[in-house]
């Protein structure tokens, strides 16, 4: 349904997403995740037509996103990030105009549905500017869902919501993936497992890794490599490593160096570094081999930071 | 077409809804109304004087001239601040209509304000013997239309290049303002050069044909051309900033 091949961004000197290729089939719920600025919203809005990449292609549905862009736009639903409204518009008023826009034949009909859908029907003729986050939140899905789209773009589509309104719409888009296509950003691994079918994690512009939520969770918290560097050969620390508690296995790389595997949740590395100074080797190296993926887990596994009271006031200056 | 007409009809009612809308509108009327209140005491005293037309006409245009910026300074430039334009060009509309659609939409309105001080002839029509000239009446309502048909385009082009509705502002009042007064030096200048400055003016193609009564299609040509340069340059320029 999607396919993305060697997809490059740069925003003047600064490379936003570097060479990614991925493919995403007819049903199933994507999740991006990855941490701040490692380029989503940048992948989604050249996915959903916003912008052309600098380099690659993406198709959707089979329609190239430069040369058939309206063809995609036609085909896709997109929540932006930031759920941009027409505040002073009513609910109504603001689904009908995007419908019309969308050429939906029984334009009215349709918005009512989808405001039924993510109950908000009572609140149809209300101001969006007097709607709460979540609220607003769930216009922004009711829009993107207004053509019946064959793919469903959200870019973090639970990020300011309240733990029951995360769950409520967490819920939503697991309905709503039984029908269609859905690629949704997230920073926040727990998100991506309860609801994604695949996750695809971005760090600073690039695909760094591709599985199941379960799978993930297994390599990422599971056994830990970690690369060892001596001065000297390499084979007779072999044993002494081996032989360490918390290591599982060992395989040397080359003259100077080997990896080992420590088991799940324990750190061998002070115990190996100890046994290898005290056989009387010069210890050179050590360290985890897949470092950059452990960090982005960590990025994401953390608990989200409590907002600070001065968020509102620094965000208004940055608009200004 | 039907995409322009969608957006068209949005733009126009949220004028309905805006307080810098309303204050311009109210603005145009008090000030033509005092004019209009002015010129009707002046011919009062005078006895050789009739006034016409062209004593609303005249200030009217100039006022556009100063109010347009401020009715399309939102146009485009509030859609990217506030992100909305991220909508906009994700839904299956092309570049070119949103553009015709925003300047569609305030031309509307900005007709709709000029319907509404038809009233002013329609007084002094009934205050003064024989009544106005209606040929002058119609010539200088069709000029005034053509005239802020470009000024509002002009706007939706500046407004597209910013998001900063001020800036926006005052750079639309900065290019009207100099397309008006760009025929003054005509004059020193040689023959070609006072030709070209004066085939630019966006005031001479209004004072000179149809605020005396007189309808040339170089003018209409002039307008329109305006109109649609502008609006191609905001195409450009919104396709452009996909790239940016």
């Amino acid at each position: 349904m999607i396919r993305v091949s060697g997809l490059t961004k740069d925003y003047g000197s600064r490379r936003a997403i570097s060479d990614l290729t991925f493919d995403i089939e007819k049903g199933e719920i994507v999740g991006f995740l990855g941490p701040n600025g490692a380029g989503k919203t940048t992948t989604m809005r050249i996915l959903t037509g916003y912008m052309p990449p600098t380099m690659g292609t993406a198709e959707i549905g089979g329609f190239d996103v430069i040369e058939d862009s309206l063809e995609v736009r036609r085909i896709v639903g997109y929540m932006p990030e930031t759920v941009p409204l027409y505040t002073e518009m009513t609910v109504f008023d603001y689904l009908k105009f995007m419908a019309d826009l969308r050429n939906i034949k029984n334009a009215d009909d349709r918005v009512d549905e989808v405001l039924e859908m993510v109950h908000l029907g009572d609140r149809s003729d209300g101001y969006i500017s007097n709607l709460s986050k979540g609220m607003r939140q769930r216009v922004g899905l009711a829009q993107a869902l207004l053509h019946k789209p064959e793919v469903l773009i959200l870019d973090e589509p639970t990020i300011g919501l309240d733990p029951a309104q995360i769950i409520e719409v967490r819920n939503m888009i697991r309905d709503i993936g039984s029908e269609h296509t859905v690629l949704l950003s997230t920073h926040i691994l727990p998100e991506a497992q309860q609801v994604c079918t695949r996750v695809l994690i971005l760090n600073k512009g690039r695909l760094v890794a591709e599985d199941t939520p379960e799978h993930l969770q297994t390599r990422l918290i599971g056994a830990q490599r970690i690369g060892l560097k001596i001065r000297g050969d390499i084979s007779e620390v072999v044993p002494l490593v081996a032989a360490t508690p918390g290591v599982i296995s060992v395989t040397p790389k080359n003259d100077d160096s080997l990896e080992f595997e420590s088991s799940p949740g324990e750190d061998a590395r002070p115990l190996v570094a100890r046994a290898v100074v005290q056989a009387g080797f010069d210890l050179l190296e050590l360290q985890s081999s897949n470092l950059s993926l452990e960090e982005i887990f960590l990025e994401l596994t953390r608990e989200e930071p409590p907002v600070p009271a001065v968020d509102d006031t620094v965000e208004m200056t940055a608009e200004d | 077409m039907r995409n322009i007409w969608i957006i068209a009809r949005k733009e126009y009612k949220s004028y309905f809804i805006s307080p810098v809308a309303y204050a311009v509108a109210f603005l145009i009327f008090v000030v033509l109304g005092y004019i209009l209140y002015s010129g009707i005491l002046y011919a009062a005293t005078q006895q050789q004087y009739v006034p016409d037309v062209t004593i609303i006409l005249s200030p009217m245009i100039f006022i556009f001239l100063f109010t347009v910026p401020a009715l399309t300074m939102r146009s485009i430039a509030d859609e990217r601040k506030t992100g909305t334009m991220e909508l906009l060009l994700t839904a299956p509309v092309r570049d070119w209509e949103l553009v015709v659609g925003k300047w569609l939409g305030a031309y509307l309105f900005v007709l709709t304000i000029i319907l509404v001080t038809w009233l002013y002839p329609i007084l002094l029509n009934r205050l003064i013997q024989p009544g106005l000239d209606q040929g002058l009446m119609l010539t200088g309502y069709l000029g005034v239309a053509l005239a802020t048909a470009a000024f509002v385009a002009i706007g939706v082009v500046v407004s597209s290049l910013f998001s900063n509705q001020i800036a926006a502002f005052f750079t639309t009042l900065g290019i009207l303002l100099l397309l008006w007064i760009i025929s003054n030096p005509a004059q020193s200048l040689g023959q070609t050069a006072g030709d070209i400055l004066r085939y630019l003016s966006l005031s001479d193609h209004f004072y000179n044909t149809f605020n005396q009564g007189i309808i040339e299609l170089a003018d209409i040509i002039y307008y329109l051309s305006i109109t649609t340069l502008a609006l191609f340059l905001g195409s450009v320029s919104v396709q452009v900033r996909r790239w940016s």
